[in-house]
């Protein structure tokens, strides 16, 4: 009789295993499992040996109803409880056997198990039918849920790998990000690298000029000292002292030229340095009137040929303006620039009537608020700009030169340093092949 | 000798009249100065005939020196006045358009005024050279 109970148990451990068999538990449990399995075949077949039945009955009772007492509290086994619950008609139908036979032993007279062995032994059969009849049933279920616990594995896979994606992108976008600030960084540099360059000519003939002057004014006040020993060996005072006031003048002018050409030196050192980001109370005119000289000549270094007329009005009352002077300087030599390349590349085309023609204008706007505006105007007589691109021109990389000869940043830089870093407005008025004209307003 | 001397840097001025200190003094030169083109043309329009020699700068804004002299070339036929291009810019370009526009002789800045000298004392010798 004690074989059912073997049995029942033998049958209990397996589908324990099988149930765990993709759960992460397995791996807690297949030791137990393994060990509990030997246990109770080598315990069968132990009981192989010639001893009493009621032993050997009640031993293969005690190890089932330890067993699913154990397995029934096991915290880790409690979705397969059910399965468990299956095992508890054996459970109690064999301990009723062995009831039976512990009164019988007490009261031999009682003769309980003669009577009713049979019935129960049936019922033991029953429940372990049961055992199996349930097994069977739920078997379809388990597979299914078997067939589920795979696919989620699966899916868990797939879900760790797409991640594992995902997070590899994220890195690949965040380094590419990383590197296009880097590059946006470098474009603004090189853009103010590039207005450099087109300075640089600008700058050695600015600077030559001064040069000349204080070289030469020193030449000839040699002389003049020369002159001036022989006029006193002379006894011409007069003239001795009419020299000297000549040689004062022309130290005079060598002191100037020479903090002209000092003027320009910082004047570039400041273009090329990052704005340090403190405003400064600036005479716009002074600043426009130095960018348009080194815009011009920098342009007449590179095309000798070219020669433009260029008019300027300065509003002698315009009040300081506290800006970035060399952002402001930035943009005002970009729209020179621009100004510039417009009249220049309509000469090229157009007749010997053509007259190029540059206008800077500058203004003080009243406004009933505060102080009101400064104006800048830059206008040329150029080619204009089409309809069709003239919402493109302050977007950047947008240029209408040839390839290597503009960044296409001038004009979105300007926009930025005018409305977002001045609170400003920039804004063109244009005609194609009449004419454009800037209009910056600065805040006051 | 008549000279007019055309740049739009009024420094030029007083630095011609010190150099030729001794020449002025003696009465073998004398200058006249002009800031612009415009403003030579005009002055020429009223003193041509006493100008014996130009000395213009090529690069000043409005006219060009080149265009100056090439107004002058065509405008002034007797006597024509010499003319003598200066310019900052010494490239072969700017000297061939001085030479083709009928120039007499080209000059690099900055001046070197021994040479200057020189050039016009041979031009004092042989007038109209």
């Amino acid at each position: 009789m004690e074989f059912f109970a073997f049995f029942a148990c033998f049958l209990l451990i397996r589908r324990l295993r099988e149930f765990l068999k993709y759960s992460p538990l397995r791996a807690k449990w297949i030791t137990t499992f393994t060990l509990s399995t030997w246990a109770t075949i080598g315990i069968f077949i132990l009981l192989r040996a010639p001893i009493d039945e009621s032993v050997k009955l009640m031993i293969g009772t005690l190890v089932l109803i330890g067993m699913v007492l154990y397995a029934y509290r096991e915290p880790d086994f409690e979705a397969m409880r059910p399965i468990i619950k299956d095992n508890f008609p054996l459970v109690a139908a064999m301990g009723l056997l062995v009831l039976l036979k512990l009164i019988d032993h007490v009261f031999p007279k009682a003769e309980l198990y003669e009577k009713y062995d049979n019935y129960i032994k049936i019922t033991v059969a029953a429940a372990f039918i049961w055992i199996l009849a349930r097994q069977a049933a739920t078997k379809k279920q388990r597979k299914e849920l078997d067939l589920i616990n795979q696919q989620n594995l699966v899916l868990d896979k797939l879900v760790s790998q797409r991640t594992a994606e995902l997070t590899k992108q994220k890195n690949e976008l965040e380094q590419t990000l990383q590197l296009l600030q880097t590059t946006q960084q470098q474009l603004i540099q090189s853009e103010k690298l590039a207005s450099l360059g087109e300075l640089t000519a600008g700058i050695a003939h600015e600077i030559q000029n001064p040069l000349n002057f204080v070289n030469n004014f020193s030449e000839v006040s040699m002389e003049l000292i020369d002159e001036m020993e022989q006029e006193l060996s002379n006894g011409d005072k007069d003239e001795a002292m009419a020299i000297a006031n000549d040689i004062k003048q022309n130290l005079e002018k060598i002191i100037h030229h020479g903090k002209r050409a000092d003027g320009i030196v910082k004047g570039m050192l400041q273009h090329s340095r990052a704005s340090n980001g403190v405003k400064e109370l600036i005479n716009i005119n002074t600043l426009a009137d130095e960018y348009l000289r080194l815009a011009y000549h920098g342009l007449r270094a590179k095309d000798k040929s070219f020669n433009t007329e260029m008019v300027t009005h300065y509003d002698e009352q315009l009040p300081m303006v506290d800006i970035l002077p060399q952002d402001i300087g930035r943009v005002l030599l970009n729209l020179f620039t621009n100004a510039f390349y417009a009249v220049q590349q309509k000469q090229k085309t157009a007749g010997s009537d053509y007259k190029p023609l540059v206008e800077l204008l500058t203004e003080h706007l009243t406004s009933t608020s505060a102080g009101g505006w400064v104006i800048i105007k830059v206008k040329d007589n150029g080619n204009g700009i089409p309809d069709a691109i003239k919402d493109k021109i302050m977007q950047p990389f947008f240029t209408t030169k040839p390839t290597g000869e503009g960044t296409g940043l001038g004009l979105s830089m300007s926009y930025d340093i005018i409305v977002k870093g001045h609170g400003g407005t920039i804004e063109v008025n244009t005609q194609e092949g009449a004419y454009s004209e800037f209009i910056i307003k600065l805040p006051l | 000798m008549k000279i007019l001397v055309v740049d739009d840097e009024a420094d030029v001025q007083p630095l011609f009249v010190q150099r030729f200190r001794k020449e002025i003094k003696n009465g073998e030169f004398n200058f006249s100065f002009a800031l612009s083109g415009e403003e030579a043309l005009s002055y020429l329009a009223k003193n041509h005939s006493e100008i014996v020699l130009i000395l213009s700068d090529i690069n000043m804004p409005g006219m060009t020196g080149i265009e100056l002299l090439s107004r002058i070339r065509h405008t002034y036929e007797k006597p024509p006045p010499l003319v003598m291009m200066i310019t900052a810019y010494g490239d072969d370009e700017n000297r061939s358009q001085a030479m083709q526009n009928g120039a007499d002789d080209f000059l690099t800045k900055p001046l070197d005024f021994t040479l200057l000298k020189e050039k016009l004392k041979t031009l004092t010798i042989e007038p109209n050279g």
